[in-house]
């Protein structure tokens, strides 16, 4: 599992460019369904065919396959990229950090001096520095997105990526897939776009699918860092079980019986409530008449950084979770 | 009637969020002649579809103008008979004093009261917030004021269209009577190989509310949305390089990215490829801060191909806007030209 997850965190793909994660994510999980295509949006759906019967639920699985970014604004007379951000990005966390354009192109981030050395910069400080000499010779255009450029390491128990936040939710769909035999449900496996700025990919497939029960698959944060905010969540725990985060509160039923189907399969879980910050699932719950949603969350430090760390541990028990819950009856 | 007529009538009328039915009798007396069906729906938003010309399967192309704008509403009176009131939309506080507006259905002229600055020697440095603010429409008591002009009084912004120095134009509201007007050029033009199905909609300021009830109902393949954006192109200061959004007279400007939504790179592509190879001008908006209606339009159903196109505009949001009527003229060229020219390959991935 850890080569799909190489795979999938060191591709390009920021919110609204999924182009090349999509083609990667689309040779992984060849073959392991009976149909797939692709949403107006750019949304992978997969769809697995269960065994039927009277309890056969149409259940829709989301991970986010986008990933948070830069896009270029402005390019000086010097040929020097100004920068907004694609989704939650801190101006900080991008200081001295390299990025990637579509082609492949590289260039570094920095910030203007500031007068003011303790105060950190604003987005607007920031510029991209892509090895042109002035603006004539820039490769770079206004509208160009790019990614952050880390390669995968693994520790062994645990491991840092670029973009765990959501590729180890898609890895996770994957492996899934991979070891799904047998389901009675109709099972929509959705690696959706644009989670990071508007959650247009999730909304949107859920309103083409029309699932009876909904899973968001996407890290949380951690409350087991130096100072960090109280959070009763921590890495190497196991999979969290969302009751809430900052703009949904989870389907009570969908959150019991994922609790039921971990404590059966004696998987150690915790439960996640999460103040800022919200997934997939807060979208596709309002979507045609409501849908039941909940969220598996996987364990993850340093969110939005480019050095995302999550355990190996929690990784493989989210897979046997949802195997768990598909091969058995949903009832909500 | 010609497009910078269009404009021009259309600027003039009151139609701030959720008023908009003076702006939308405009625009069906602009198309009745043009279209193929013509309705209004529960929010008030104009619906019209243009057929394709031949029977090909064709593509049904979305192209959306908001007929709203930003402007006040009255909440009450003060007892000298001042109209107090809020903003609908965003308007910045600062740019209100002194400037002139109708209030209501008849056109109530009023002025937004400013202190003098004989007598002003310790507040004329200081933004007044809104709700600070009155609206004097000449009544000396409460009762005079209340009688003219109730709680929920719709005001606007009361600016003259004019022809102003090197084929610009000034005047209210051209977010986005400058869309409407090019959407109704657009209509009133002969058929092209795709349906249109045109949007004029409520409600954009204040949340993009009409345009998401707009494409459920329409249920398009791809979507334009046309509106008025920013062009901040005033002399910068000395040693200042930075991206002034849009610029006048650069043509219309294509979106790739805003806080609302990511245009579609293969309609982004198609645009500026058919301003390429049809020689006609465009630059891209800055990505960034700001929305449109397609941030609404994307999300709807199972989701919608969509971009936006705007045309620059100085000092949005304001009694008096600026922009070059070359660059209407251009919104309407490569807007159409696209369109035209958009098939289902283009959307091919």
């Amino acid at each position: 599992m850890k080569d799909t997850i190489k795979t999938l965190v060191e591709a390009y793909g920021p919110s609204g460019f999924e182009d090349q994660i999509r083609g990667i994510i689309r040779k992984e999980i060849s073959g392991l369904s009976d149909s797939i295509r692709v949403s107006p949006l750019g949304s992978l759906i997969a769809v697995k065919k269960g065994s039927g019967g009277k309890n056969a639920k149409r259940v829709m699985l989301s991970a986010h396959m986008d990933e948070i970014g830069l896009m270029v604004t402005h390019i000086d007379a010097n040929g020097y990229a100004r920068v907004t951000n694609i989704g939650g990005i801190r101006p900080l966390h991008c200081i001295g950090q390299r990025v990637a354009f579509a082609d492949g192109a590289i260039g570094v981030v920095h910030t203007e001096r500031l007068d003011d050395a303790s105060k950190a910069p604003a987005m607007e400080n920031l510029y991209v520095d892509t090895g042109t000499r002035d603006k004539a010779s820039s490769k770079v255009k206004v509208g160009d997105a790019a990614g952050f450029v880390q390669p995968f390491v693994d520790l062994g128990q645990r491991m840092i990526a670029k973009t765990m936040d959501d590729r180890i939710g898609c890895a996770i769909l994957v492996e899934t897939m991979r070891r799904l035999a047998r389901t009675p449900h109709e099972v929509h496996f959705v690696f959706s776009v644009q989670e990071e700025i508007t959650i247009a990919g999730a909304r949107t497939a859920a309103y083409a699918i029309n699932p009876d029960v909904a899973l968001a698959v996407d890290v949380t944060l951690t409350g087991d860092t130096p100072k960090a905010l109280p959070m009763a969540v921590e890495l190497g725990k196991g999979p969290a079980i969302k009751v809430q985060d900052g703009r949904m509160i989870a389907h009570t039923g969908v959150k019991d019986l994922m609790v039921r189907r971990a404590e059966e399969s004696k998987i150690a879980y915790q439960l996640e409530i999460l103040r800022g910050g919200t997934t997939d699932a807060s979208e596709i719950q309002l979507v045609r008449e409501g849908i039941p949603s909940g969220c598996l969350s996987i364990p993850c430090r340093f969110v939005h950084t480019q050095s995302e760390m999550v355990d190996i541990g929690d990784v493989l028990q989210s897979v046997n979770l949802l195997l768990a819950i598909l091969r058995k009856p949903i009832e909500v | 009637m010609s497009l910078t007529a269009n404009l021009r009538k259309l600027s003039e009328i009151p139609g701030v969020s959720g008023d908009e039915r003076a702006v939308r009798k405009r625009i069906e007396d602009a198309i009745r002649d043009h279209v193929d069906e013509m309705r209004v729906d529960t929010l008030g938003n104009l619906l019209a579809v243009k057929k394709a010309r031949g029977d090909r399967r064709r593509l049904r192309v979305m192209i959306d103008a908001h007929m709203d704008e930003v402007g006040f509403m009255i909440v009450g009176c003060s007892s000298d008979g001042g109209l107090k009131f809020r903003a609908v939309g965003s308007i910045e506080a600062c740019i209100l004093p002194g400037k002139v507006v109708w209030v209501g259905p008849d056109r109530i002229p009023g002025v937004i009261g400013v202190h003098p600055i004989h007598l002003a020697y310790k507040r004329i440095n200081e933004v007044q917030p809104i709700d600070s603010l009155v609206i004097d429409i000449g009544a000396s008591s409460q009762e005079q004021a209340e009688g003219a002009a109730r709680s929920g009084t719709y005001a606007s912004f009361a600016t003259p269209v004019r022809s102003i120095g090197g084929g610009k134009a000034s005047g209210k509201a051209f977010d986005d009577r400058a869309g409407c007007a090019v959407l109704i050029e657009l209509l009133c033009k002969p058929r092209l190989p795709v349906d249109i199905l045109a949007a004029f909609t409520v409600q954009e300021e204040v949340g993009l509310r009409g345009a998401r009830a707009a494409a459920h109902a329409l249920n398009p393949d791809a979507a334009f949305a046309l509106d008025a954006t920013p062009a901040n192109d005033l002399p910068m200061e000395e040693g200042e390089d930075r991206s002034p959004n849009t610029r006048l007279d650069d043509g219309p400007a294509v979106y790739v990215m805003t806080r609302g939504d990511v245009s579609d790179p293969r309609l982004v592509r198609h645009v500026l490829n058919v301003g390429e190879k049809r020689g006609i001008p465009h630059q891209i908006r800055q990505p960034g801060a700001g929305g449109t209606d397609a941030g609404a339009i994307s999300k709807s159903r199972g989701g919608v191909p969509s971009v936006s196109i705007s045309t620059p505009c100085r000092y949005i949001h304001s009694p008096a806007s600026v922009l070059s009527l070359a660059d209407l003229q251009n919104t309407v060229a490569l807007v159409r030209e696209s369109v035209a020219r958009l098939t289902p390959q283009a959307l091919k991935r």
